[in-house]
């Protein structure tokens, strides 16, 4: 196969099929419909099923149902649809099931609910965040194989951009590696055989079960849980420019790829600016941002919220100052096009933070 | 002074075993339900026409949460583990890629009424050929014996303490007469556990909900009247009385639909 | 009172049972009937069995605790041997 110019929704339906999904639930919701639409029509071809689920909680529901029994499922939403998937969610997390969640996000106001997790108790989803759509079918695949390897859901950050950016792109499937077989998935063949299988995030083993786990004693292991992830897998970012910069523009996602556009520009007018990428939003390449700002005067988190990835900023970057220079902003339609995100006014902000350096304005 | 027959031993006489302590589906020990709880006899009847229909090694359990909960890890079936009143959505995904697997969901009326009334009637509605199992005795029982949707009128629970009031409470829903009339429902039953004439009639049902699943005909639905003397303020003696005269007044015992008989 | 014919008989895990009584209402020929002075490892009152069982398993569908096992003898037994429960 070779690149085909796709509409961004359709080439991440594509990929997702490449990548083995066989069963999609999900909800309409601008921008996430189109995707739905995608799987709703490529799903039934290869044998896979994409049902339109009556609410959210039912799109997540059957994703889990499909996922337990041992396909690759996946569902999403839009930020305020996952706000009602949070519950099943964490869930997913502690009865250890795989799937891919999309956020189709309007804006970039997800961050905290997609990297804390507004479910219930100690759970952390591994939160995926191209910038592009080349990096979007790549990474929407890495999404399935991370989910099965660690058996945990992943969340794959979009925005209304790239559902609706053409760009041209090869959703061909990416082999990310060898996984082991799912012998722990449902269909009734271990029912009457005295090992008969359970996936539960309450009582996660059979009361014949050579070590009887209770459900205390199996909430201790939420930690561990995480740390398995956090040990088993490197931070994904892309930095440019670093080295000698006195400036370093922190962004993620869409955003980031104009931020690294002016950046490259200002570079070539002389100005020593250089860029940051988190690609998984979690784990965030904590030391690597460190690394990147040890020797910069100023670090810049440019996102189109009010404060959110700046948080993790702020920790990576342990007692140096980070300082905001994104902000809200709405077109009209509230889906997140934002009027603010034009290379000229980003490239006004960085020169903004230039001038202070200049200037000697403290931090 | 009263002649009693010894019970510690099996018979020394030749004799057959008509009931052993329990079908090999329900794994050894004890579990946590209240003394006079009908929710294991309502187990029990479900495992052993799982087993009767030769249905045993293609069996999934998708619990929800309340008391019967604690039988997930008691049931040698395999079990899928649902949050509250969600159950039928994971029972469709699961059915979806194994659709020759056996889906049955166990729920209470707290879950299945209350929290999941959404789930369950899309569920039906669309058909999917999977079984529900409503476990209703008309309380949240694991949280103490509060008023659900399915409270009758006039039964005391923790916030009806004066009986459940129209006025007040609002009415009873009665899930299986609501679920019978949508086109996708093959099957729809409501039974009880309080006494044995009524199992028998339960097993029946559950095996006629079981048929209408494996000739894929529809969403099947088997509400089963258990007893719940804790939730209900009442002895554990009392319980079967209560049922009939409480329960089964309103939400009435019988087959409501069966589209393989052409009932409704 | 010998002469009375059993069609069956129960074993009873006394252990188990959680004093409900619900045997006691379900059992057809009424042979079941509750302990009054002794109690079980749990601390509850138990079911023990008279002569005339029939064996129509109504206590062990019943139960919820799965206390009885059920036997259906070849021929009816009119002779018991004297128990009192252990």
């Amino acid at each position: 196969m070779s690149a085909e110019l796709l509409e961004g929704s359709e080439a991440i339906a594509r990929a997702m099929v490449s990548a083995g999904c066989r069963f999609f639930a999900g909800y309409p919701m601008t921008p996430f419909t189109e995707v739905l639409e995608g799987m709703a029509r490529l799903l039934p071809d290869v044998g896979g099923d994409c049902v339109n689920a009556e609410s959210e909680l039912e799109a997540i529901g059957m994703a889990w149902g499909a996922a337990a029994a041992g396909a690759r499922a996946a569902t999403g939403s839009v930020g305020q649809g996952l706000s009602l998937m949070q519950e099943s969610i964490a869930e997913l997390c502690f009865a250890r099931v795989p799937m891919v969640v999309l956020n189709m996000a309007r804006g970039q106001g997800d961050y905290y609910q997609a990297t804390r997790g507004g479910g219930h108790g100690d759970y952390r989803t591994i939160v995926l965040a191209p910038a592009d759509l080349g990096e979007a079918v790549r990474v929407v695949q890495l999404a399935f194989y991370l989910a099965d390897k660690f058996r945990n859901p992943v969340m794959f950050m979009g925005d209304y951009y790239l559902a609706h950016v053409f760009e041209a792109v090869d959703t061909v499937a990416v082999d990310f590696g060898k996984l082991p077989p799912k012998d722990w998935a449902l269909d009734g063949t271990s029912s009457g055989t005295g090992n008969a299988r359970i996936v539960s995030s309450i009582m996660p083993t059979k009361r014949n079960a050579a070590v009887y786990v209770e459900y205390g004693a199996y909430l201790e292991t939420s930690g561990e849980k995480i740390a398995a992830i956090e040990c088993g897998m490197d931070p994904l970012y892309e930095e440019g420019w670093c080295e000698d910069a006195d400036c370093v523009v922190v962004a993620y996602g869409t955003p980031a790829r104009i931020v690294r556009y002016v950046v490259g520009q200002l570079r070539e007018e002389g100005l020593r600016v250089g860029f940051f990428r988190p690609v998984t939003l979690w784990p965030y390449p904590a030391s690597q941002l460190f690394a990147a700002t040890r020797s910069a005067r100023a670090i810049a988190v440019y996102e189109l919220n009010a404060g959110q990835m700046i948080d993790d900023v702020r920790l990576a970057v342990r007692d140096r100052y980070a300082r905001s220079i994104g902000g809200l902003s709405f077109d009209s339609s509230g889906f997140g096009i934002a009027p603010a995100l034009t290379p000229m006014k980003v490239a006004a902000r960085i020169r903004e933070v230039m001038a202070d350096i200049r200037q000697g304005v403290p931090a | 002074m009263t002649v009693l027959v010894r019970t510690d031993s099996p018979p020394v006489q030749p004799a057959k075993l008509v009931d052993d302590f329990a079908p090999p589906l329900i794994l050894p020990g004890a579990h946590k339900l209240c003394a006079g709880c009908g929710e294991p006899a309502a187990m029990r009847a479900v495992v052993e026409m799982i087993d009767a229909m030769g249905f045993t090694n293609r069996a999934v359990a998708v619990f929800g949460i309340g008391c019967y909960t604690s039988f997930s890890p008691g049931l040698d079936v395999e079990v899928l583990q649902a949050l509250h009143g969600r159950a039928p959505s994971l029972a469709t995904g699961l059915k979806r890629v194994h659709p020759n697997s056996i889906v049955f969901t166990v729920q209470g009326d707290g879950d299945m009424v209350n929290e999941g009334l959404q789930e369950v009637i899309h569920t039906a509605a669309r058909g999917e050929n999977v079984t529900c199992i409503m476990l209703n005795n008309g309380v949240f029982g694991e949280t103490g014996g509060h008023m659900t949707a399915t409270t009758v009128l006039g039964q005391r629970t923790k916030n009806s303490l004066e009986g459940r009031d129209a006025k007040k409470h609002g009415f009873p829903i009665k899930l299986a007469e609501m679920l019978a009339p949508l086109d996708g429902v093959a099957y729809a039953a409501r039974g009880a556990t309080n006494n044995a004439r009524n199992i028998f009639r339960t097993r029946r049902m559950l095996k006629g909900a079981l048929a209408a699943q494996e000739g894929r005909r529809g969403f099947s639905f088997v509400e089963i009247l258990t007893m719940c003397p804790t939730g209900w303020f009442i002895e554990t003696a009392d319980a079967p009385d209560y049922l009939d005269d409480k329960l089964a007044s309103f939400h009435s015992m019988g087959v409501i639909k069966d589209v393989a008989t052409g009932s409704e | 009172m010998s002469g009375t014919v059993s069609r069956g008989t129960l074993v009873i895990d006394i252990d188990r049972c959680k004093g409900c009584e619900l045997c006691i209402e379900a059992c057809r020929p009424n042979v079941l009937s509750m302990t009054t002075d002794r109690r079980n490892a749990l601390g509850y009152l138990y079911p023990v069995l008279e002569p005339g069982c029939v064996a129509c398993h109504a206590c062990a569908l019943i139960c919820p605790d799965f206390v009885f096992q059920v036997w259906r003898y070849a021929e009816p037994v009119a002779v018991e041997e004297q128990g009192g429960g252990t």
